[in-house]
């Protein structure tokens, strides 16, 4: 089945190995990704930070196209993408708002726009719980891990209408379904400090640091995410966080797509896992001696 | 500064007004609960706290509130708006005070203005962001020349950083044309773009 799909400008730089991922593991899932034509940048934070009807305009583009390409939904991988676009969509039911925006775009949106939905969403959505156990070739047998969703994946709530904003369970969900151990995270939904890890480098070290903290606490072999901008702040930046709170860590940061593709035994180049600034190598050491172990117990069960 | 709103500076009804018709929020249902403010992750750069803000702008305190740090700070999470008992959307408020600072020219911190520009420039030209754009367009604003060195080689050597800007068939001369008529419009409203 052929998605329209909007990548988001990271995907092509920062987040390349999420956006591999993905690609592999909606291939798998024979869901078909199609690029929607000409997409621009959403305008991420600053657009909105700067003005709203700056922000709708660049969205609203993307939107107009989706919808004059008859999608029936448009997905991205991207919370900040999703959220600028589902924003966007919602102030423009308002006419006025609507006319403002209008205003600026080369010419007047279609009067209604597909409805857009995160890539994780819309694998749920195709695959319930049992459907996406049912793929999995290699279980994610022994590894502990956090969910971690940031703060745009659920909130404003009633934008993203993404399960309990405060305690979403789907990644927890669909990553037991490979089979791996998923760790309690009280933090899951705190902010990691966004796209201020450039001006103000305290204020990001200081909120990722504390969700690194706890996940090193709880002794999981990664912390999986689904926002580009936490998997920047958590990863390239552990360093930062990481002098800021006079620590080490070495947690490697996943995209979930990431786990999916272990767990559908896709190719690793394929999934971009080279990619990571900490490597993910204890983590899939760990997978390989697990599934030794369980092919010899098996064994020696049958002697 | 932490303590207690000077009730003795000039209050300005039409402030409290302004805000809550651009926000949509209702802001004299805030009863200072400090739910907002125990769930920030920026209270700890704010020169007032969230809850201090809210009842700035029921009490009408304009030149304090919108030349607060705090509005410049703020990572746009929304917590503040989900636990909110009263269900203001006290993040939508926060980001109407910053709309209405920078229109009056009032940019009390401006290095994180700086960073949004350089941002908006590379979608402005090309049509999409591209990391290393932003940044040199950041560096150059900013003056700091060494942001993030201590970043680039992992993420040169991991092919993280976007080097090559976009290329879209039509999108970027579409995006600059937004551009163009936001800035041509905030001109002849007199606001700054
Ligand atoms: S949570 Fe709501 S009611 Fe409580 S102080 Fe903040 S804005 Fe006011
Ligand atoms: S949206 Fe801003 S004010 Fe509200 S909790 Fe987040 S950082 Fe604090």
């Amino acid at each position: 089945m052929n998605f329209a799909y909007y990548p988001g400008c990271s995907a092509k730089g920062s987040s390349k190995d999420y956006e591999m991922s993905t690609q592999a593991v909606c291939k798998a899932l024979d869901m078909h990704l199609v690029d929607i034509e000409d997409w621009n940048c959403c305008g991420s934070t600053p657009a909105h930070a700067v003005d709203i009807s700056l922000s709708a305009a660049l969205c609203a583009r993307n939107l107009d196209i989706a919808a004059r390409q008859k999608a029936e939904i448009l997905l991205t991988p991207c919370p900040s993408c999703l959220s600028n676009l589902k924003m966007a969509a919602k102030r423009m039911e308002k006419p006025e708002f609507r006319q403002r925006v209008n205003e600026l775009l080369d010419e007047p949106a279609a009067a209604t726009f597909p409805p857009v939905t995160s890539v994780m969403q819309g694998i749920a959505q195709q695959f319930d719980m049992q459907a996406l156990a049912a793929r999995v070739k290699k279980p994610l047998k022994g590894l502990k891990l956090a969910a971690y969703y940031g703060c745009l994946m659920s909130r404003p709530a009633e934008v993203m209408q993404f399960e309990d904003p405060e305690n979403p369970m789907l990644m927890e969900n669909m990553l037991s379904a490979c089979g791996a151990e998923m760790v309690d995270f009280p933090l899951k939904t705190a902010c990691c400090g966004a796209s201020f890890g450039i001006p103000e480098r305290p204020m990001t070290a200081i909120n990722s640091g504390r969700i690194l903290d706890l996940a090193a606490n709880l002794g999981v072999d990664a912390i999986v995410v689904a926002c580009p901008l936490c998997q920047m702040n958590l990863d390239l930046r552990q360093k930062q966080a990481a002098k800021a709170k006079e620590t080490t860590y070495n947690i490697p940061v996943l995209y979930f797509t990431q786990l999916l593709g272990l767990a559908f035994d896709l190719p690793k180049k394929e999934l971009g896992l080279n990619k990571l600034i900490v490597s993910a190598d204890s983590l899939l050491r760990k997978l390989v001696e697990e599934r030794e172990d369980a092919t010899k117990t098996t064994e020696g069960g049958r002697q | 500064m932490n303590d207690a709103v000077n009730l003795s500076r000039m209050r300005d009804p039409a402030f409290t007004e302004e805000v809550e018709a651009r926000s949509g929020q209702n802001v004299s249902t805030c009863y200072q609960c400090g739910n907002c403010t125990a769930g920030c992750p920026a209270g700890f750069v704010y020169d007032l706290q969230v809850n201090q803000i809210m009842r700035g702008v029921q009490l009408g305190l304009k030149d304090q509130v919108l030349n607060s740090r705090s509005i410049w700070m703020c990572l746009s999470c929304s917590t503040c708006s989900l636990r909110c008992p009263n269900n203001i959307e006290v993040a939508g408020v926060m980001e109407t005070l910053r709309h209405m600072a920078r229109q009056e020219g009032r940019v009390t911190v401006p290095k994180v203005e700086k960073f949004w520009w350089s941002f908006l420039d590379t979608v402005r030209t090309f049509g999409r962001t591209y990391e290393i754009g932003t940044m040199v367009l950041y560096m150059l604003r900013s003056l700091r020349v060494t942001t993030d060195v201590d970043l680039a080689p992992g993420a040169l050597a991991k092919g993280k950083l976007g080097f090559q800007p976009h290329t879209l068939p039509n999108g970027a001369e579409a995006i600059s044309r937004i551009f163009t008529r936001y800035k041509e419009r905030a001109q002849r409203e007199g606001v700054q773009p």
